[in-house]
């Protein structure tokens, strides 16, 4: 490779990654660094890349050359870039994480000081789009319109700006994370709390007008550094200036923009662009006036971003491989368009369909969280669905979400107040759209009320009188198809129709309406392009592809990320595609999240961006006649699956739909294990109250109650008496015939334990057993996983291993399965099986650096590899996973780990010991270890006792202990002194708004007992706080609550699990930061 | 619901719905792959005599704005009417919005006689345009018709202006040959404050006062346009700066002896790369032509200035003086990227050196 002029000596190069999976942080950077990955090896420089998200694609082996698990923050990296001396850095392709790193990194001269270059837009450049007063002094350079907005860096100034820009004005925090810390205020109380929030992490405010209902608009540039400068993509918000664009449903290209405006608002965009110098990729936020050609640039982002992945997905432009190149100092001319292969990339896509991106939220999970959206990202993933008319793709994208609705479908859905729903949206505002026009009322009163463009209302409108044409027609050729192009189901319309999905299967079949598969070209078909990139559609007549004569499979992906499934899936489904097409498989993969790296359309034959639904995959599976699908790879949706394709004749390959019927169905299931003399934990499945009492009575309390899955579902509880009972059954769930509810007895003080297995036809043949640090209680998706297990019985260990043997032999399992017992006194119960991947393989793959998929794909495929030995206790490090949660982002919502899974994503580092790996997988949280002072607040007095030795270790250490009333008494028995700070002594059980105003009253009031809390949290006087709820009883909105929800919203590191305080209480005496190992992936041997 | 075919010269039918106007209509099908400016393509003169398929298929979102004229000039279209023969689409949106709409794109095409049919597979449509190039066609509602070739036509003649228009605005004159001029063409120079005499392709313009002259763009085979290939021939010999534009790259090309050809389906886009020679710097530009310059055929003084990063076609010429030069694609955009609308100042700052 000849290298450009400047760049000669760039040999290796330092990649940081994104870290774990949290709201406003995703998968899009595992794709995008993937890419800048490949990119870089294209060229022959190696690749360093510090990422402690063990779940990723990008740190698999054959990426990068060597992978840190470490925490990317400076401290980390600087280590790494002394011990690598790489000759540059890549910084935009890690998110916000890696921006601010690398922004810090700068600013202490490690890079100069190091030789290190940074490639790609500089840090100049970045700080002037970071920083909102030098972002505004920029734009004014080259006259481009921008909000009225002052920079405040204490609140008496801010205040003095707020009355110049008057209300209603938007707060915003420089170097956010998909927004956190902006808000609304309407007046000045509104305003005042927001700020004192805001300047509780960062220095520095910015206050704005208030452009709420306007358009929001955004573009994707790219420039290199000979001054190139293209849009490949702008993007449209159906939701309006208001809502955070990781908020709001978002279609590309835009919709009811003109030539003058779109390319009025492309010129700004490229002018800006050159201006502040990006090199690479960058994403610009514009607001449009909706009454003129006025408009304002709000932001841009000088790095990859969650928009950029979209607009790579959404157009086949591969954003993030180009913008590696271009930080080589190539210039676009000289790259070559990959989906072409005979254009370059310098050109902008012409796309010749529509792209509807919508969020996918989980807020149902917590209890007490507003489900309202705003100007702060709370959704955690995302769908993309591709059509030819926007009622096409929405009405996709509504069922890729997979929360139970076939479309818009109003008749699925209740509203209380449709009104106060259009105008203060909620997580369910398209729906809330579909019922008024339902209901009647006029587009215009829809739109004043939701600011909603009318063009989209008018489609939704389409969409609801196809659905009344449909219920009173008789089914003809006519109306199907018609409904069909408007992107109907087969489901949806026996719904409406009250006939099962497979009639209308049937009838459509008959009456040969059929979907087409088009590609997506980058240019409309105007040259002729060899792309595998595919999607579905009913608005076509020809098909542009030929199925393949090879032998093929169908991988199907895991849809959009949600709390339970996320990267590690799409990490599973990645490499079955790899070991298939390493088996002479052509390779096929259906999925429709823009995050991922499995519908990067070079990792696979033939991808269809497209449904995970039975409709959907049997139509491809018709279409290209495959030797079987592939179902145990992307968690639970593909799982569901199973069965239905099996009985429409589809071969799905692998453990038989039947055993996995028998793993998931809880009678089959439980019968199983009886017959083999397997132990479980007792359980129900009841459909009266009185059943679920008498039950209780056999068992006692504590149960484990899990709803059937609704709509506005409830979660799942531990419940621990009577009155607790009374208020859950009454308040969360429907007992009825329909809805069952399922309960179990709740073990105590029990320890959890997992093994993930691969299995060919019953014979294990690679697995790993890995222990919970908390007791049962947390859902396994938040708990700290460590491999191997360090307080495990050796006996406990044989039986778990006697009992996957049992099960995979009896299930005749070919592939993935993972088993989570419970053990206590060396028994041990089955609590769950699942006949498929799980969260934990690509960690137990990486730390055991042996790889499960590759064993279980080759098995599934009729390989039949051999048994890997692999004794997992004889590992001579430590791997320890920890759970990322997002609460900062839920807001009300409180941060205690229960059995319904919290958290957005994970990390895992490698360590000497369990204390090293623990500490550092802590800090790639984001937890800060405490320097000096303590505040424990524990319930209950067997909690207080467990954690004796604990706090007796912190005192030694010469940590200064405060403590609340009674907590203080307690350990002061015992000779552990702690300063007393008094808790606020009111208690309320309010909806969250009177919370609000509570905490309100809280944080101005002056009658406070002192020294309090709330002053020393608000004062970051604690480093660390200690907050151990009972588990016993119900959870208040108490002092203990607002305590833990002060402690998050002022990002002050807070632990709230025994077991986890005991370890890292014992981890911290164990090790100092600066003794943690710097060690690379290669060197854990 | 009115059913309306599309059927091509090869006899391969498409059928849809109508939406504009129900006479049926018979001309050259082309594609464009723009996503925006459905107005602006649909009055761009360079159209007469096509029936035109838009690629991106949702069409009519933003409706039709409203007919007000500004110093002479349409201020929201291309020209005072509809060009082109018919309108293909994919997915009609029969409810628009915008703040700007005066009408729906359907209600336009009625009032214009022009049919419009939607519903059509338009993706297939234009994979068989490019294998097979462009295709003869006939859009059919009521009563068949006869395909017929505009080609045949010096259509030039139909869509230039019939006599001189003067557009005053400041002491530079532009001489505006009107070949089927965009009128943003003309707003992109009385902007820069100059005074246009617009006048029809084959005016004998010798006894006229100007300081530059722009060949405009226009539809059809440059080589019918033998007036105003010799009229170009005579502005180089007096040396006036030259600026030629899309049809006026190709007759300047004519001009100075070089050849012109047909593309199998021509430029019709608003992603079209272009290369300039001089500093390798790459423009996004707008692109409407069916025919290009064989830039082998350029004689000693000329060069390339400009060529297609994708298909390595002209898309620019220039005169080592300098002095005369013209683009293949448009720098006035409308519809289409403004990335080369420098093009315009560069000109007049050598017109305003050159007087």
């Amino acid at each position: 490779m000849t290298k450009h002029t400047g760049f000669e000596n760039i040999n290796k190069v330092l990649i940081l990654g994104s870290g774990a999976l949290k709201i406003g942080e995703a998968g899009e950077f595992d794709y995008s660094g993937s890419q800048a990955i490949k990119a870089l090896k294209e060229e022959g420089i190696k690749t360093v890349l510090v990422n402690p998200n063990i779940a990723t694609w990008q740190t698999s082996e054959g990426m990068a050359d060597k992978v840190y698990f470490l925490p990317v923050n400076p401290y980390f990296v600087e280590k790494v870039i002394k011990k690598e001396k790489p000759d540059g850095i890549l910084l935009s392709f890690g998110g916000q994480t890696a921006l601010n790193c690398g922004v810090s990194l700068d600013k202490k001269d490690v890079f100069k000081n190091n030789n290190v270059k940074v490639l790609g837009t500089p840090i100049k450049t970045i700080e002037n789009t970071e920083d909102r007063a030098l972002f505004a002094r920029e734009l004014k350079k080259v006259n481009i319109k921008t909000p009225k907005s002052y920079a405040a860096s204490n609140i008496t100034e801010a205040k003095k700006y707020a009355k110049k820009i008057g209300f209603p004005m938007i707060i915003r925090v420089a170097y956010a994370l998909g927004g956190r810390g902006s808000g609304v205020a309407k007046n000045m109380n509104q305003f005042e709390k927001l700020a004192k929030e805001a300047f509780s992490f960062t220095s520095q405010i910015l206050i704005e007008e208030y452009l709420g209902g306007w358009k929001e608009i955004e573009y994707e540039v790219v420039r290199d550094s000979a001054n190139n400068c293209i849009t490949v993509c702008n993007m449209e918000n159906f939701d309006p200036m208001g809502i955070h664009t990781g908020e709001s449903i978002v279609i590309a290209p835009s919709q009811t923009l003109t030539n003058s405006e779109y390319h009025k608002l492309r010129e700004i965009s490229i002018r800006l662009i050159r201006h502040l110098g990006i090199i690479g990729e960058c994403n610009v936020q514009i607001a449009l006036d909706t009454e003129s050609e006025d408009y304002r640039v709000i932001e841009v982002n000088a790095r990859l971003s969650r928009s950029s992945a979209l607009a790579s997905k959404a157009t086949g432009y591969p954003l993030a491989f180009v913008a590696a190149k271009l930080s080589l100092g190539y210039s676009l001319t000289e790259i070559d368009n990959s989906i072409t292969k005979k254009t370059k990339a310098c050109f902008e896509p012409a796309l010749d369909y529509i792209v509807v991106k919508i969020p996918r939220w989980d807020l149902q999970k917590f209890e007490n969280v507003s489900v309202q959206i705003g100007s702060e990202m709370k959704s955690v993933g995302e769908v993309m669905a591709i059509g030819r008319k926007f009622e096409e793709a929405l009405q996709k994208g509504i069922r890729m979400l997979n929360t139970g609705m076939t479309g818009i479908s109003p008749d699925e859905i209740e509203f209380n107040d449709i009104k106060n729903e259009l105008k203060n949206p909620t997580d369910k505002r398209v729906y809330a759209v579909g019922k008024a026009i339902k209901q009647g009322m006029s587009i215009k009163k829809i739109y004043d009320l939701s600011k909603i463009d009318p063009w989209f209302l008018y489609k939704i409108k389409n969409i609801i009188e196809t659905e009344k044409e449909i219920s009173k027609a008789k089914l003809n050729r006519n109306i199907l198809l018609k409904a069909k192009k408007l992107g109907f189901s087969d489901e949806q319309i026996g719904n409406i129709k009250n006939k099962k999905e497979i009639e209308i299967r049937k009838l459509r079949k008959k009456l040969s309406i059929v979907p087409v598969i088009k590609q997506i070209d980058t240019l409309a078909a105007e040259f002729p392009a060899k792309t595998n990139y595919l999607y579905l559609t009913y608005n076509g007549k020809e098909n542009d592809i030929e199925p393949y004569k090879e032998k093929s499979i169908i991988v199907l992906g895991s849809g959009a990320y949600k709390i339970g499934s996320s990267v590690e899936f799409d990490w599973c489904c990645v490499n079955a595609v790899l070991t298939a097409k390493n088996c002479r498989y052509k390779t096929i993969m259906i999925n429709y999240n823009p995050e991922t790296v499995s519908t990067d359309y070079d990792e696979v034959d033939k991808l269809f961006f497209d449904e995970l639904s039975f409709e959907r995959v049997m139509d491809i599976y018709e279409f290209e006649n495959p030797e079987g699908i592939i179902i145990s790879m992307g968690g639970q949706i593909p799982n569901n699956l199973a069965l239905p394709l099996q009985k429409n004749k589809a071969k799905i390959l692998g453990t038989s739909p039947e055993s996995i019927d028998k793993a998931e169905d809880r009678n089959k299931f439980s019968k199983l294990l009886d017959d083999l003399g397997i132990d479980q934990p007792k359980w129900k499945s009841l459909t009266r109250y009185d059943d679920v009492k008498n039950f209780i009575k056999k068992v006692g309390y504590p149960v484990l109650i899990r709803p059937s899955y609704v709509l506005s579902g409830a979660a799942m509880k531990v419940v621990y008496n009577d009155q607790m009972l009374k208020e859950y059954i009454s308040k969360a769930s429907k007992v009825s015939r329909k809805y069952p509810v399922v309960i179990s007895n709740f073990i105590q003080n029990a320890k959890e334990i997992e093994i993930d297995a691969v299995a060919n036809k019953g014979e294990i043949l690679v697995y790993c057993i890995n222990e919970h640090v908390e007791n049962a209680g947390v859902h396994s998706g938040d708990a700290t996983m460590v491999i191997p297990p360090q307080r495990v019985f050796l006996e406990t260990i044989r039986k778990i291993k006697k009992v996957a043997e049992k099960i995979a032999k009896e299930l005749s399992i070919t592939g993935p399965f993972n088993i989570q017992f419970i053990a206590k006194d060396n028994e041990i119960k089955v609590i769950e099986c699942n006949l498929r991947s799980s969260r934990s393989f690509p960690f137990v793959s990486k730390v055991l650096k042996t790889n499960f998929i590759d064993l279980a794909t080759k098995s599934i495929l009729g390989k039949n590899p051999e048994v890997v030995k692999k004794p997992t206790l004889e590992l001579d490090y430590v791997g320890v996973k920890a759970p990322q949660f997002s609460y900062s982002r839920l807001k009300g919502a409180d941060p205690v780990q229960s059995v319904e899974m919290a958290s957005t994503g994970e990390v895992a580092c490698l360590g000497e010991n369990v204390y090293d790996a623990y500490l550092k997988s802590m800090i790639s949280t984001g937890f800060d270890l405490p320097k000096k002072n303590v505040l424990i607040s524990i319930s209950g007095d067997k909690n207080r006792y467990k954690l004796l030795e604990t706090i007796r270790t912190l005192k030694k250490m010469g940590f200064k202990l405060y403590a609340t009333e009674h907590t203080r008494q307690f350990y002061k028995r015992f000779k552990i002194n702690a300063t007393l700070l008094h808790k606020i002594h009111e208690k309320e059980n309010k909806s969250s708004s009177v919370i609000e105003k509570f905490f309100d009253r809280m944080i101005n009031g002056k009658k406070r007992k002192q020294p309090n809390v709330l002053n020393y949290l608000l004062g970051k006087k604690l480093d660390l706080v200690i907050s151990i709820p009972r588990q016993d009883s119900k959870r208040k909105f108490d002092d203990n609550y607002v305590i833990r929800r002060k402690t998050i919203d002022l990002s002050i590191p807070l632990l709230t699990n025994v077991q986890i305080t005991k370890l890292f209480v014992d981890s911290l005496e164990n090790k100092n930061l600066d003794d943690l190992e710097i060690k690379s992936w290669v060197e854990y041997n | 619901m009115k059913k309306a075919r599309l059927v091509l010269e090869d006899k391969t039918e498409f059928t849809g719905i109508s939406f504009g106007s129900e006479n049926s209509s018979a001309g050259e099908v082309v594609f464009n792959t723009g996503m925006v400016g459905y107005p602006e393509s649909l009055t761009d003169p360079s159209y007469t005599g096509q029936i035109l398929t838009l690629t991106y298929p949702l069409i009519g979102n933003y409706g039709i704005p409203p007919k007000i004229k500004e110093n002479k000039l349409m201020k929201f279209f291309e020209s005072e009417k509809i060009h082109i023969r018919g309108l293909i689409v994919s997915d009609y949106s029969q409810n628009h919005s915008h703040w700007n709409a005066k009408q729906s794109l359907g209600e336009w095409l009625k009032k214009n006689n022009i049919p419009g049919i939607y519903g059509i597979d338009t993706r297939a449509l234009t994979q068989k345009l490019r294998e097979k190039g462009v295709m003869l066609g006939k859009i059919i509602i009521n009563k068949d018709i006869e395909i017929n070739d505009p080609n045949i036509l010096n259509l030039v003649s139909e869509v230039s202006c019939k006599k001189p228009i003067i557009y005053e605005k400041g002491k530079t004159k532009i001489l505006l040959i009107d070949c089927g001029v965009k009128h943003n063409i003309i707003r992109s120079l009385t902007k820069r404050n100059c005074s246009v005499l617009r006048v029809p392709w084959n005016h004998d313009f010798s006894d006229m006062d100007y300081h530059g002259v722009v060949i405009s763009n226009g539809p059809g085979d440059p080589k019918k346009c033998i007036k105003t290939i010799e009229n170009t021939k005579k502005i180089i010999r007096e040396k006036t700066p030259l600026f030629g534009i899309c049809l006026g790259n190709q007759i300047m090309a004519l001009a100075i002896g070089a050849d012109t050809y047909k593309l199998k389906y021509g430029h019709r886009s608003q992603n079209q790369p272009c290369i300039n020679t001089k500093n390798k710097r790459c423009y996004i530009t707008s692109q409407n032509h069916g025919f290009a310059v064989d830039s082998k055929t350029l004689t000693s003084d000329w060069e390339e200035w400009f060529f297609n990063a994708n298909d390595k076609t002209n898309e620019g010429i220039i005169h080592k003086s300098g002095l005369f030069r013209s683009v293949q694609f448009h720098p006035e955009s409308t519809p289409g990227p403004l990335d080369t609308t420098h093009l315009f100042d560069k000109f007049l700052e050598i017109v305003r050196k050159n007087s």
